[in-house]
């Protein structure tokens, strides 16, 4: 589904990604781990179309197609959703015109008809289920005044209405106590299926505690520099980084 | 322009003033026609506004003025009925209309109205002969012939206009609705007066409506005063909608006495170059003003807003709020001041004024101001002038909506700010729908207004 070869990014100058190399399948989940300032947040950033990086080397194919050419949009079109790890609060633009708009334009991509408004309101009320978001949030503006928890769940239930191929979430655990995160994770799993993928972005184990990942991957410096499966993560819960680190530079 | 341009152009005004000073003053009781000489007189003092005073700095009226205008000192004949060829298509609106031609009342349709609870609809013209006492107590009380060259011009040649009275203690049911035409085969001025008197404890709204009707240039130089009695509520919305080839001074001047309520919304969708003038008095204790506009400019549009709100009295409370959106190589200037008066304690008076440049070659000069003689008073004042926001439109188009789309979303959003405080619903959700249709480009690029051109089904 998304192969990155070589990829080497960065901004204002400095480089931040320096040659990643990740191969994600159908039906897969893959975590992302790694300290601080290791290029996480940037990957995601960089898959997800946003133009404040240069790629300078290296190729992303994304379902057969160059996933570089693409304008955010229509990389979301194509099925590519992030989470935020910082969502953006749009005072003035309701929740609803919001996923309305974003969902009525991937409708017309794929050359279907907008979708009636009764169909739309049956669809937010299952998926608000699914992620326990309170029905005044999405009566407001985008994640104006919502707590940090809410700001995530918001993100899930997004990706919910969305139904996208692949997503990318991007510290979606962060900020979060150990309810809301049972909530996200179990809406990541009530989501996954064997056509999509997902890559979770995370600094710490405790998320793959309720998601269970087919493959952890460790960024540092801006590489991968260590795959495994689960047992990585539990590895580096108990060992932190600095093994890791040292590894790297040898 | 050189300095003696100037003089000539003041000159011209005084001596077609002389000239037809008879003509004027026709059918005008005396209390009217007594302020016209004193205030060419002052006129002539100043003359038109120009770019070395500090008022006026940003915007240029002198080229406007220039031009050759017919200058509507008599009703000009149609001989058709307005009516037809103009409609308010705002469906649910349910209004009192009164028709303004070239600053003329038009009364084919639209005559005076007295409605059961004595609230008063006419024209300034009649009301002047009909309701001396009223008009004679506030005609001219409010508007600064001596500060505001324009002001005293539009003294000077005063004529017609609206006249609205709202007895003490009693509620308009209805909105009143004014809609400013302007239409001619040839260039026009126009310098209409209104007045509108809300007695204590009385509840009205007024909808202003600015639309040109045939494509010549057109001149507005008009002064409204509104007086707002002791506990009295009035809501105000002006939509502006002329066409790029005209200019519009507009100044508005409100008392508001003790324990009132003011809103005032000017929405500006369309005009070539505009300047709105509000001089706001808040003369009495617990007095709540807020004055908002919106503004969405393109090409080479112009709108100056100038904002003095005057605390006179203690526990006044006021908030401005000018949001503008400018394209192309639009320009623009905001100058608001709060005057908060050694009486005036416990005042809190907000004032803010932010812009969306959408290019580079888009200018706004923007001057808030706070002038402060209390101690025991809560002022804020600034300004912002900047671009859409990057991580909001990336957040949009990371969910599949497009690049276009997004940018109309944020800007709409803006705007949303100013739109919802209009407090007369339907129009409310008209202004909404026309915003998004402006925004989109949708709307009266061309000469004419939105209202009636267009999708002939529309009515």
């Amino acid at each position: 589904m998304l192969k990155i070869k070589n990829l080497h990014a960065s901004i204002e100058g400095n480089e931040i990604l320096k040659g990643v190399d990740l191969e994600v399948n159908k039906g897969e989940i893959h975590a992302i781990m790694g300290p601080n300032g290791s290029g996480k947040s940037s990957l995601a950033s960089v898959l997800a179309g946003r133009d404040l990086f240069d790629v300078t080397q290296g190729e992303v194919i994304y379902e057969g197609k160059d996933l570089l050419e693409m304008a955010p949009e229509e990389r979301a079109k194509e099925g590519i959703f992030l989470g935020f790890q910082y969502p953006v609060e749009i005072p003035g633009v309701s929740m609803m015109n919001f996923l309305k708009t974003a969902i009525n334009e991937q409708r017309k991509h794929r050359g279907l008809e907008p979708m009636k408004s009764s169909d739309f309101l049956k669809m937010m009320r299952e998926k608000k289920d699914l992620v326990e978001i309170d029905s005044n949030l999405t009566n407001r503006s985008v994640n104006e005044g919502f707590s940090g928890g809410e700001k995530k769940r918001n993100e899930i239930f997004q990706m919910a209405m969305l139904d996208p191929k692949l997503s990318i979430l991007d510290e979606t655990d962060s900020g979060l106590d150990i309810d809301a995160l049972k909530i996200v994770a179990n809406g990541v799993n009530k989501l996954k299926s064997n056509d999509t993928a997902t890559i979770v972005i995370t600094h710490y184990q405790r998320l793959l505690n309720y998601i269970v990942p087919d493959k952890v991957h460790v960024l540092y410096g801006g590489r991968i520099v260590k795959s495994g499966d689960k047992q990585l993560a539990l590895e580096l819960e108990e060992k932190g980084y600095d093994w890791l680190k040292k590894e790297a530079i040898e | 322009m050189s300095i003696d341009a100037k003089i000539d152009l003041k000159d011209r005004f005084s001596e077609f003033f002389y000239r037809n000073l008879e003509v004027l003053k026709e059918g005008l009781p005396e209390h009217i026609n007594n302020k016209r000489e004193e205030a060419i007189e002052n006129f002539q003092k100043k003359g038109i506004p120009h770019t070395r005073m500090e008022e006026y700095k940003y915007t240029d009226l002198n080229p406007a003025f220039e031009k050759e205008y017919r200058t509507y000192i008599q009703p000009k004949k149609i001989d058709f009925d307005l009516n037809d060829i103009f409609r308010c298509d705002v469906p649910e609106l349910d209004t009192h209309v009164v028709l303004l031609l070239n600053g003329w009342y038009y009364q084919k349709k639209t005559p005076q109205k007295e409605l059961p609870n004595g609230v008063i609809i006419t024209s300034f013209r009649e009301a002047a002969n009909k309701y001396p006492e009223i008009v004679k107590k506030h005609y001219n009380q409010y508007a600064d012939t001596e500060g505001e060259s324009l002001a005293a011009l539009n003294t000077a040649f005063a004529q017609d206009g609206v006249f609205i009275y709202v007895p003490k203690g009693q509620t308009m049911e209805k909105p009143v609705q004014i809609i400013n035409l302007l239409m001619d085969e040839e260039d026009g001025m126009s310098q209409h007066r209104n007045l509108f008197v809300m007695e204590e404890g009385s509840q009205s709204s007024v909808i202003v409506c600015d639309h040109t009707l045939s494509q010549k240039n057109f001149l507005t130089n008009s002064v409204t005063e509104v007086f707002v009695g002791p506990n009295a509520h009035m809501d105000f919305v002006r939509i502006q909608n002329e066409h790029n080839g005209s200019t519009q001074v507009s100044n508005f001047y409100l008392n508001q006495e003790r324990d009132s309520n003011v809103s005032a919304n000017t929405i500006t969708l369309h005009g070539g170059l505009i300047r709105n003038n509000y001089n706001l008095r808040l003369n009495g204790e617990n007095c709540e003003n807020q004055t908002l506009g919106l503004y969405l400019t393109d090409r080479g549009q112009h709108i100056d807003s100038y904002v003095m709100m005057d605390h006179a009295y203690p526990h006044g409370r006021s908030n401005q709020l000018f949001k503008g959106v400018l394209d192309d190589y639009a320009t623009g200037a905001f100058n608001g001041r709060i005057l908060v008066r050694q009486d005036a304690q416990k005042t809190e008076a907000f004032q803010a004024n932010n812009n969306i440049l959408l290019t580079d070659d888009a200018r706004m000069n923007s001057k808030p101001q706070l002038v402060i003689y209390a101690d025991d008073v809560k002022c804020s004042h600034g300004g912002t002038s900047g671009q859409l926001n990057d991580n909001a439109m990336f957040y949009l188009r990371s969910r599949g909506i497009p690049l276009k789309e997004s940018r109309l979303l944020l800007m709409y959003a803006f705007a949303h700010e100013i739109i919802g405080q209009i407090k007369i619903k339907p129009l409310q959700d008209r202004i909404h729908e026309l915003i998004e249709k402006r925004l989109r480009g949708e709307l009266s690029r061309c000469n004419y207004c939105q209202m009636h051109c267009g999708d002939p089904g529309q009515n």
